[in-house]
């Protein structure tokens, strides 16, 4: 490895600590790896120790000390990758590549990879190959793809198709990825002219009259967890603190969420505005927009229109010419870390550091990135909040129901017609959204994703709302032709056996022990007792730290609950206890090993 | 009413459980008092000769002897403990599990420091008198139905000693905090 490429990552970050996470992408992106000389350079030039760099390496999926090819191709392996065929597309890669997944082939040129979902959950299977977004695979395209590399042809240029609609064409991101926007609300129409507000509104306001609007508004969070918005502001304005952040969490990790991908690259003004807006009401001088490393591919897009903005002065200083509001926003990149996308490991994360979640109180609106008051809020909630500067807290609080005020954007996959992305009023109920975008003989619906619930035709009267059924926007269908225990409640428990951080013991062991009980059950190995150790056992997932930890359970715990008659099903009857050791099984190898014919 | 008989076995363990159950000093006079000892290394009784009320297995499953001893445990006790971390969660022996078991043996008996240069033939031990390896180690429970799970390494004479006599005597375990802490 050329250690001028190490060199030049660290002074281009000023030997700044904090900026860990960015030298090392960047040595990642240059080298595919990141050598012991690199890590030795890093450790001196920023004055951490070994281990303070190794152990960000290993936390992140994407960086790695062994070379991932020069062409690393991540395929991602969630369940709607799957029931879109992935398997004969991974099979496909495997021949033509000549390795098989998680290994890098012989010449270094090609590595294959599986990888989480990437966000492209309505036009699945996809793969990131060297950051860039490949959608729509199939057996054809893969031979295509590979023999393009074998050529050395320049990823960028491999598309066969036309570039995405609307921006996705545009000069910086000539990217193939598909909006896919089916119904547009307030937040993703396009009618508004950015800037409006910060020139027309800000300069009338106060900060504090900002904030009593978005409380008017009644908005919560849109990530999931729906924090009012206003209080949040309200706490981190009251919060003492020289310096103040906005974070704005593009981490967008749940298996089937893509809504802020499309946000992102549809209405970015929109979102940078919403931040302008948040940094002025708490008293903010730096934002920073935490963009999970699947988007990269929207990085450079991203900052020239952060240039574009600065030059019409709605960013840098004295702000549309309100004296001595000054805010500017930086992209972090993320590395590949679902637990990142709470709230405060993501600041952990932009920290430079491994993404484990912290302790709280306190909480980040007193104590957050660099120990500073900050805000951390989703990129549909900054995108709303401008909208409700533009026509009224009275206004937003008008739609949708009493308590979840506002509209949500949903993302929508699986088997229906028309995936995509759907802005809609909450309090729509799960048969009007069926309905909506065509779905019929539904089995279920994972709603919020593998962290949220699998829920079945008897709940189908729900309404989304806080009260009822709340969703970070992830729906993902599945109709009777699929097997529920098998290819989706396993999929997500790996998922979250994956991405747990390993801090809390549930979480890192709970998970893989419920796992093997799945298992146990799928094997015909299962007795009732199973079930009544898998509730049990379950409850202890609440004493975890962080949102993830709760929930890595659920996809087990909520299909138990929802579905008991497939995992009965597969029960021994009268049995008490059942382990499933085979005997045979278990000497096999070691019988292969020692050329022994084995012997009962 | 008969005395309870009580077996005892040692798997893939050190032995070191079995000590900590003659630790329990003189006690061990009262407890021939108690109960009556089956197939166990202490009395050196090799084969159940009756069935048994409660069954002491120290060592988790490595090879398919010990598979069948529990079996035969299973079979020939009312009542079947886990003591010791190796029968409950296989313990030292398990960090072999994520090696492949190929691996372990090769390191065991062609490349390992010991060994190296002189088994020239290759062998790896064959014989039909050899129990089979299993393909990881296994702690008792996912084998067979354990009814009781005494933690330590070793548990301590006292755990051992409080266990017993409250099954026996039917009455509600002493279990001080001092006896299952091990940091």
């Amino acid at each position: 490895m050329e250690n001028d490429t190490v060199y030049s990552a660290i002074s281009k970050y000023n030997q700044d600590k904090t900026r860990l996470m960015d030298i090392l992408i960047e040595i990642q992106d240059n080298e595919n790896y990141i050598s012991d000389d690199a890590v030795r350079i890093i450790s001196e030039k920023l004055e951490l120790s070994i281990v303070d760099v190794e152990q960000t390496i290993s936390f992140y999926h994407f960086l790695s000390k062994k070379s991932l090819g020069k062409y690393t191709i991540y395929l991602n392996n969630s369940v709607i990758s799957n029931m879109n065929g992935r398997q004969i597309v991974a099979e496909t890669f495997e021949n033509e590549v000549g390795c098989k997944f998680g290994k890098v082939t012989e010449d270094g040129t090609i590595g294959l990879f599986d990888t989480a979902c990437i966000g492209m959950s309505d036009q699945e299977p996809a793969a990131l190959i060297n950051g860039n977004v490949f959608i729509h695979l199939t057996p054809f395209r893969v031979k295509e793809i590979v023999r393009d590399i074998r050529a050395g042809k320049d990823v960028k240029n491999m598309h066969t198709s036309y570039l995405g609609g609307g921006q996705n064409k545009s000069e910086y991101l000539k990217s193939v990825v598909r909006n896919n926007i089916m119904r547009m609300g307030p937040v993703l129409s396009d009618d508004y002219n950015p800037g409006t507000i910060i020139k027309k509104k800000l300069v009338q306001l106060a900060p504090e009259q900002v904030i009593e609007e978005i409380k008017t508004s009644n908005i919560r969070g849109r990530g999931g967890a729906g924090f009012p918005t206003g209080f949040k502001w309200e706490f981190c304005r009251k919060a003492k603190g020289d310096k103040k952040y906005i974070l704005c969490n593009a981490d967008e990790g749940e298996p089937g969420t893509f809504k802020d991908r499309v946000i992102l690259t549809e209405r970015p003004k929109l979102l940078f505005e919403g931040m302008v807006i948040a940094g002025y009401s708490i008293g903010a001088t730096e934002g920073i927009l935490y963009l999970r490393y699947e988007y990269k591919y929207l990085k450079n897009y991203l900052e020239n229109i952060l240039e574009e903005t600065r030059g019409k002065n709605l960013l840098g200083k004295d702000i549309g010419g309100i004296k001595g509001f000054n805010f500017d926003i930086r992209i972090q990149l993320g590395a590949g870390a679902y637990v990142c996308g709470e709230e405060s490991a993501l600041i952990e994360s932009v920290e430079g550091k491994r993404g484990e979640p912290r302790d709280r109180p306190p909480f980040p609106v007193e104590k957050g990135y660099n120990d500073c008051p900050t805000v951390v809020n989703n990129v549909e909630t900054l995108c709303s909040v401008v909208k409700i500067m533009l026509n009224g807290g009275e206004w937003y609080s008008s739609l949708g129901t009493h308590e979840s005020t506002g509209t949500k954007v949903l993302s929508i996959s699986g088997d229906c017609r028309y995936p995509g992305i759907y802005e809609v009023e909450w309090g729509l109920t799960i048969s009007d959204i069926l309905d909506m975008v065509g779905a019929t003989g539904v089995q279920a619906i994972q709603v919020g994703g593998p962290s949220g619930s699998l829920i079945g035709p008897e709940e189908f009267e729900r309404k989304l709302c806080y009260s009822d059924l709340v969703t970070g926007g992830s729906f993902i269908i599945f109709n009777y032709n699929r097997d529920l225990l098998k290819n989706v409640v396993l999929n997500f428990t790996d998922f979250f056996i994956e991405e747990s951080c390993g801090s809390c013991v549930p979480c890192r062991a709970m998970t893989p022990l419920l796992k093997q009980k799945l298992e146990k059950i799928l094997s015909g190995n299962g007795v009732a007792n199973d079930l009544e150790d898998i509730l049990k056992w379950g409850k202890l997932m609440k004493t975890n730290r962080c949102g993830l930890g709760h929930t890595a359970a659920n996809p087990i715990l909520t299909s138990l609950k929802n579905f008991r008659y497939l995992y009965e099903e597969k029960l021994e009857r009268g049995k008490e206890y059942e382990t499933g050791f085979n005997l045979e099984q278990a000497v096999s190898e070691s019988c292969e090993a020692t050329t022994r014919v084995p012997n009962f | 009413m008969s005395k309870p008989v009580i077996a005892t076995a040692t798997l893939a363990g050190c032995f070191g459980c079995h000590m900590s159950l003659l630790d329990i000093d003189e006690k061990i006079l009262d407890l021939i008092e108690l109960v009556e000892f089956n197939k166990s290394p202490i009395d050196d009784i090799k084969n159940f000769t009756k069935k048994c009320d409660i069954g002491l297995i120290e060592g988790g499953c490595c090879n398919s002897e010990n598979v069948h001893v529990l079996k035969d445990f299973r079979n020939n006790c009312k009542i079947l403990i886990s003591f010791g971390e190796c029968a409950i969660m296989g313990g030292l022996p398990a960090f072999r599990n994520p090696i492949p078991i190929k691996e372990c043996l090769e390191e065991a008996y062609l490349n390992g420091p010991s060994v190296k240069g002189h088994n020239e033939s290759g062998i790896l031990p064959n014989d039909d008198e050899i129990p089979m390896m299993l393909d990881k180690v296994y702690p008792c429970h996912e084998i067979v139905k354990i009814d009781y799970f005494l933690p330590g390494c070793p548990p301590s004479a006292e755990l051992i000693w409080n266990a017993l006599t409250a099954l026996i005597s039917g009455k509600e375990m002493n279990l001080p905090y001092e006896v299952i802490k091990f940091d």
